[in-house]
């Protein structure tokens, strides 16, 4: 199988390249050196090319072009192009240039074309040293493609061992470097080396365009081959002072799909055979005094995670619920909170949200990217720019207390890498006033609902102002009040009666006769005055009907206090005049005991009744 | 409303005392929220100590159905037919679940996220039973307030905000029936005492409605339905018959039955079954006194004799057909008209005897005395008081609440499930107990202290006889007016009545007679300080450490003083969820099969909702069968799948071993031969080397135990503290896919069907053989 499948790929490339080399050179340039290096330590083929061009001929050439076979250009996920000035260690990258992709006429159509706009065209003769960065995801192929969970992971990565372009290239050579020693095949040329883990293709010198010669190297990979198929970021900025980021993950491991059994002894009792194309965590970078992180999915918090921090970045390794082998799936969501000052900034009366744009995991691969950034209610006069070309919409988001919205902008990408973890600006006009609307809302709300309380306890709701029912009400209102008279009047009679005990008392203590008949002198205005007072209100009451329910109890009241006024008062000549007749206290005491006795059960039924009357 | 009069009048006694009494309701408010506030916070310990989730396995299953709900809307919620649940037979939702809960979570959601308030289903369902807590105790301040004031009921409310056999059903997460159903059952109680103590009709149509939402809530409304009726003939019996009665009980059964006939999972139920006719024949009885109450009243005495021998014998003949009539019915359905459950309530030995899936169940079986204890704690001492304050007077609602504890206490012995019935009983009867403890105690002291008591003192012997007296007398005038039919009579009665209840919430002259010694009161109020002391603590404690874990993760100290974290049921959950295809079908015992519907989105064979025990039996058979036949077994059924959660390796008790034993009962309940004592040796379980083969050869000790034997060199159990008996063994038919970090949980995969090779015909034909073989057993496998 696999020498079929190598076979008829050999084939392919065979015709690719005889159409490559029928097809008409395109400039005077020619590359006088080339040294490519393949990364591939990392699930993400990183190719980096240092490119020394020169103008041969009359005109000025102002764009290089790069070519990419049809079938890695769609795997391309990431693509620069510096120009380098100084030489040896002097050398310095100065800015990206443009890179874009371009279509030249006669050119052959299993290849792509991506042309590097030179900051300077260049002259006669002379010559520019370029380093271009490609980055390819998803072009490791395992093989085999189904591995049990104690065999090894292989994969086979092809590439060509000339360097492809459409200029002639002078000298160049490759190296390709592995993550580990172990290589199970790999294609020959001439001048090839095997260092450990590293191999050495060339020097080549004097190849014509389109050179194409196909390698493919098979080798052991045990990386995490971590792929988020889907990454949607939500960037909240609140201007009370936090950022909160939140991130949902849906996680693949894109290597070879696992077959069988799994056997968590296996994997628990020799994890580095037995289990070693498994990954069991990742690691994510995230910026400096980040706080409040989180690690959980669907079903809850996951437990396995721990978090590094020092003022340079906060680290968080995160164990997904099971390791993940080949083919195995999981979700998660990460959050955390950062402080606003280090990411939302003023400039020329608008604020501007400086952010990286790419998952902060270690070396993932983000098929498709969301981002979102939900800016303020009230924000006004939205912007982006970013460093790449992205997807860009708008939406609004309801959350708390929102009455118009959040504006939101998405931004989205197919085929992330960490390369892409570039700062992203959105610009926007926020009025700091609008912050307090929340609060402000709450506020009159709160406050409104107490103002309806008041109102609903204070004003008469009634309909109809003739209806029997509230003639009654009202009538009932007005007995009411009567009854809350008359009890104010029996609560100063008793108090009065109080008085007279003390005056009884004080008079059983210092036998001062005189000064208790003042007492009582007084008492007896007061209660006259009183009984006075209550005449009317009573009277009241017998002539309004709804009170007649409760006017015999009111009378009994009235009548009981009454009594209880002749019964104290004749307690008390009873008791002055033993006193004057110095009585021995004995006699006294016999002599008020029957009226004592009635008094305690007069008291005690007018409380009843006050009682009574009270809850009326 | 203080009238403006008494403000003008300066500060005379009865301002201040109005005064007081608005300081006092003021008061009385904040204690209310703030025991609001205990009830939610006191449950909040799982979410500290843990996280916010749903625990254990019903709630997972109504969360499942809440989120149905919040997607789909009310109508598909209705019809929801559960396909991934009891394959292939399916479920309908809409008509077997009591939908009270999650409507109410669905409401609450609803209206908070149409506030644009973005809370997920998942938090509103954590935390619907803390806030539904807070309600009961509200609910039992005024219940309890009903039946002997504000004092009582403030004590009411604070015991049972932190009664722990009530916690343990309602801390956040444990999102269930039982979490609104006790607060929708004591505000019913309320609704009944409110309309018994003021013949409203308001009342009566609210405590129809909210009888209504018990029946949608939880499956013990028909406590209620029984109880009550129960109260009312209590009352009739003892002549405490009274339009009030009838006022809070007619409305109850007409409009309660219609109500409770719409909820789909009762339907017919609320008036075919026996659980209901109590209230139907109590129902008929109080007419027939409410009548003879009528003509007695109509009719001169002499004419009413007359009367009552007619009618008496008239009336036994129809008695007589009616009662033949409703033996007919009862008997002509097939359980004599009750449910499993009401039966083992009825006799508690039923359900060992017959239906094994309820006596499997362990919140099923009789409580132990500790765990009276463990519940109720204090107030199982509290409540005999509260009883006899209750008898101290005997009034309707106190007879009702005297009622209610009775019956509930002995519910609870049969169930522990039930004592949660039990403890807003306890709790009303605790804090009455307790208030009126502190009435006599506080009374005593103030009475004693200098300075304070300025009557006379000589006064009180004569005014605490007198206040003796006093009910009777009402009560007699009472009833001399209940003849007289004029409205201002019949309001000034119900005054009247109000007065008598409020008798003994005592005016401070009232109950001189019973003053104690100054230091024994105080030392009693200390002691009673420290009781409820003692209780708080247990309470904090319970809630805590008790009942708060949500069992689907477990912690441990590890020796380092850390947190060990054991999470393999998510991550088994997590796992199929991720890596399975959306329809494969997973069989595991019936204990996991809400989580796994609600965790892994897996359709299942069974799960917690036991309603066809035939289909809970094959599961059974075929983990107790060996391996070919439990294959065959599963094939049948179109399984993909099987779990097993094994605890032998870290120590997890409740594991599947251990319940292996109730797979085999049911099993062979229902499939003959599957035998109980093939898998004892000697009638004890073992799974060591004296196990027998039957025992050794079954799929479950296979799962459970594949290569188990290679972590330590010994096949160690854990749980069984024993070696096993068979460690070394391969498996033809199943193939292990997944193992969690501990071995809690192993998921293991069906091998496909071996292909049939050319020139080994022979075998296919008997094979064949086999399978005519099989048919001939009939019974062994029902879905061939």
């Amino acid at each position: 199988m696999a020498v079929g499948i190598g076979f008829r790929r050999r084939l392919d490339f065979l015709l690719l390249v005889i159409a490559i080399l029928s097809a008409p050179v395109l400039s005077d340039l020619i590359l006088s050196k080339v040294e490519r290096q393949i990364d591939l330590t990392s699930q993400i083929a990183r190719i980096s090319s240092t490119i020394k061009a020169e103008n041969d001929g009359s005109s000025s050439v102002s764009e290089i072009l790069l070519a990419i076979p049809e079938l890695q250009a769609k795997n391309l996920a990431y693509l620069t192009a510096r120009v380098i000035e100084g030489k040896g260690k002097a050398r310095t990258s100065g800015l990206a240039l443009t890179v874009e992709p371009a279509n030249p006429k006669g050119m052959p159509p299993a290849l792509s074309f991506y042309s590097i706009v030179l900051p300077k065209p260049l002259a006669n003769g002379d010559s520019v040293t370029l380093d271009v960065l490609a980055a390819f995801t998803h072009s490791l192929r395992p093989f085999p493609e189904k591995i049990t969970q104690a065999d090894i992971h292989l994969v086979l990565f092809q590439d060509t061992g000339h360097y492809l372009s459409p200029y002639p290239v002078k000298v160049q050579s490759l190296a390709v470097k592995l993550p580990q020693a172990r290589i199970e095949s790999y294609t020959k040329l001439d001048n090839t080396k095997n260092l450990g883990s590293e191999i050495k293709y060339g020097p080549y010198e004097n190849l014509p365009p389109f050179s194409y010669s196909p390698i493919a190297i098979h080798f052991e990979a045990n990386q995490a081959f971590a792929v988020a198929r889907e990454l949607v970021r939500e960037i909240e900025i609140s201007h009370w002072g936090n950022v909160q980021v939140t991130e949902h993950y849906d996680i693949v491991h894109g290597g070879a799909m696992s077959k069988g059994e799994f056997s968590r002894l296996d994997y628990q009792s020799k994890p580095q055979i037995r289990g070693a194309s498994a990954f069991k965590h990742l690691v994510a970078k995230l910026p400096p005094r980040a706080h409040s992180i989180y690690y959980r999915d669907a079903i809850g918090n996951i437990s396995t995670s721990h978090v590094r921090g020092d003022s340079k970045k906060t680290e968080i390794l995160i164990e997904p619920r099971y390791p993940l082998f080949g083919g195995w799936r999981t979700a998660f969501t990460i959050g955390y909170g950062l402080p606003l000052h280090d990411f939302v900034f003023e400039s020329e009366g608008k604020r501007f949200l400086n952010f990286s744009f790419g998952s902060p995991m270690h070396d993932i691969v983000t098929d498709s990217i969301t981002l979102k950034v939900v800016l303020p209610e009230g924000s006004k006069y939205l912007s982006v720019s970013t460093p790449f070309a992205v997807q860009q919409e708008e939406e609004i988001k309801m959350s708390h207390l929102d009455i118009f919205g959040r504006p939101v902008i998405v931004l989205k990408k197919a085929n992330a890498v960490p390369e892409h973890n570039q700062f992203f600006q959105v610009y926007y006009k926020f009025n700091a006033l609008a912050m307090l609307m929340e609060p402000f809302m709450l506020i009159t709300g709160i406050f409104f609902l107490f103002v309806t309380c008041i109102v609903y306890v204070h004003v008469d709701l009634s309909i109809s102002k003739s209806s029997a029912s509230y003639l009654a009400k009202l009538q009932w209102d007005e007995v009411r009040a009567t009854v809350q008279q008359i009890q104010n009047i029996i609560n100063q009679c008793l108090s009065t009666h109080e008085k007279l005990e003390a005056s009884l008392r004080d008079l059983s203590r210092t036998g001062d006769v005189q000064a208790c008949k003042a007492a009582r002198k007084a008492a007896d205005g007061l209660l006259k005055e009183l009984s006075k007072e209550l005449k009317p209100l009573i009277a009241f009451l017998q002539s309004t009907p709804p009170a007649a329910h409760i006017l015999p109890k009111v009378e009994e009241l009235v009548a009981k206090e009454r009594e209880l006024q002749e019964r104290l008062m004749a307690k008390h000549s009873t008791i002055v005049d033993s006193h004057e007749k110095k009585l021995g206290g004995k006699e006294t005491e016999n002599r008020v005991a029957s009226v004592q006795q009635k008094i305690v059960a007069l008291r005690q039924d007018i409380e009843d009744l006050m009682e009574y009357v009270d809850e009326i | 409303m203080a009238s403006p009069e008494s403000t003008i009048n300066g500060p005379t006694k009865a301002d201040s005392k109005s005064l007081r009494n608005a300081f006092g309701g003021v008061i009385a408010f904040i204690i209310l929220v703030l025991i609001g506030v205990l009830a939610f916070s006191i449950r909040l310990f799982s979410v500290i100590k843990y996280e916010s989730v749903i625990h254990e396995f019903d709630p997972y299953f109504n969360y499942r159905v809440t989120q149905f709900l919040s997607k789909n809307g009310i109508y598909d919620f209705w019809n929801w037919f559960d396909d991934r649940t009891w394959y292939p037979l399916g479920r309908v939702i809409g008509g077997t679940v009591y939908p009270g809960l999650t409507l109410t979570a669905g409401t609450i959601w609803k209206v908070v996220n149409s506030l644009n308030i973005p809370l997920s289903v998942e938090t509103v369902c954590v935390f619907t039973a803390p806030i539904f807590s807070a309600f009961a105790s509200w609910a039992a301040y005024l219940l309890t307030k009903e039946v002997k004031g504000p004092g009582a009921g403030l004590t009411a409310a604070a015991l049972l905000a932190m009664v722990p056999s009530y916690i343990s059903r309602s801390v956040a997460g444990s999102y269930d029936n039982e979490a609104v159903a006790i607060f929708a059952l004591v505000f019913t109680f309320y609704l009944y005492i409110k309309t018994l103590n003021t013949g409203s009709l308001f009342y009566a149509t609210l405590n129809a409605l909210a009888y209504f939402y018990m029946v949608c809530s939880w499956g013990g409304y028909t406590f209620i339905i029984n109880l009550i009726p129960m109260h009312v003939l209590l009352c009739i019996v003892t002549g405490r018959y009274s339009s009030r009665l009838y006022i809070a009980y007619a409305p109850l059964v007409v409009l309660g039955t219609l109500l409770a006939a719409l909820v789909p999972v009762v339907g017919f139920n609320a008036v075919l079954t026996s659980e209901h006719f109590a209230s139907f024949l109590v129902f008929i009885i109080i007419h027939v006194v409410a009548l003879a109450y009528y003509i007695k009243g109509i009719l001169s005495p002499k004419m009413f004799k007359v009367a009552v021998t007619l009618v008496v014998s008239v009336g036994l003949a129809v008695c007589c057909a009616v009662i033949a009539i409703l033996i007919a019915v009862v008997a002509s359905s097939p359980t004599k008209g009750w449910s499993g459950r009401s039966l083992t309530l009825l006799d508690p030995t039923y359900a060992s005897k017959y239906i094994p899936i309820i006596a499997s169940v362990s919140e099923h079986q009789p409580p132990t005395w500790p765990s009276y204890f463990m519940d109720i704690n204090v107030l199982a001492f509290l409540v005999p008081a509260g009883i006899i304050a209750c008898f101290m007077p005997l009034s309707d609602s106190s007879s009702f609440v005297i009622l209610y504890i009775v019956t509930s206490v002995y519910f609870s012995g049969v169930m522990v499930r039930l004592m949660l019935v039990l403890a807003p009983a306890a709790c009303i009867l605790s804090g009455i107990a307790l208030s009126e403890a502190f009435n006599v105690l506080t009374r005593s002291i103030k009475f004693q202290l200098p300075g304070i008591a300025g009557n006379s003192t000589v006064a009180s012997e004569e005014s605490g006889s007198s206040s003796v007296v006093a009910p009777s007398d009402v009560s007699k005038t009472e009833k001399t007016e209940e003849v007289a039919k004029e409205k201002p009579v019949k309001k000034n009665r119900k005054k009247e009545k109000e007065n008598v209840e409020k008798k003994p919430t005592p005016s401070k002259t009232e109950r001189r007679l019973l003053v104690l010694p100054l230091e024994a009161s105080v030392i009693a109020v200390l002691l009673l300080v420290l009781l409820g002391a003692f209780y708080v603590v247990h309470c904090v404690w319970a809630a805590a450490e008790a009942y708060s874990a949500p069992s689907i993760v477990l912690t441990s100290q590890s020796n380092d003083g850390g947190l060990h974290v054991f999470d393999d049921f998510r991550e088994a959950y997590s796992w199929l969820s991720h890596n399975t295809d959306v329809d494969d079908k997973v069989a595991s015992w019936w204990d996991y099969g809400y989580q796994t519907t609600a965790m892994a989105n897996r359709t299942v064979l069974v799960d917690n909702n036991t309603w066809n025990n035939t289909h809970i039996a094959t599961v059974g058979t075929a983990m107790s069968s060996p391996e070919k036949q439990a294959w065959e077994i599963f094939h049948s059924l179109d399984v993909k799948y099987v779990l097993v959660v094994f605890g032998g390796l870290v120590g997890y008790p409740s594991d599947d071993i251990n319940k292996f034993l109730w797979m085999v009962r049911i099993g062979g309940g229902e499939f003959p031969h599957i035998k109980e004592p093939d898998y004892l040796r000697d009638g004890q379980y073992r799974i060591d080397a004296q196990a027998t083969p039957t025992m050794l050869n079954c799929l479950m000790y296979k799962l459970s135990y594949f290569r188990f034997v290679e972590t330590d060199g010994k096949g160690f159990d854990r749980v069984r503290r024993t070696e096993i008996g068979k460690k070394h063994f391969k498996l033809t038919h199943f193939e292990e896919v997944f193992t969690t970090h501990h071995w809690m949980v192993r998921i293991y995969k069906l091998k496909p069907p071996r292909n049939r090779i050319r020139g080994k015909t022979k075998k296919s034909k008997s094979s064949r053989s086999v399978s005519s073989k099989r048919d001939v057993k009939g019974k062994r496998n029902p879905w061939h």
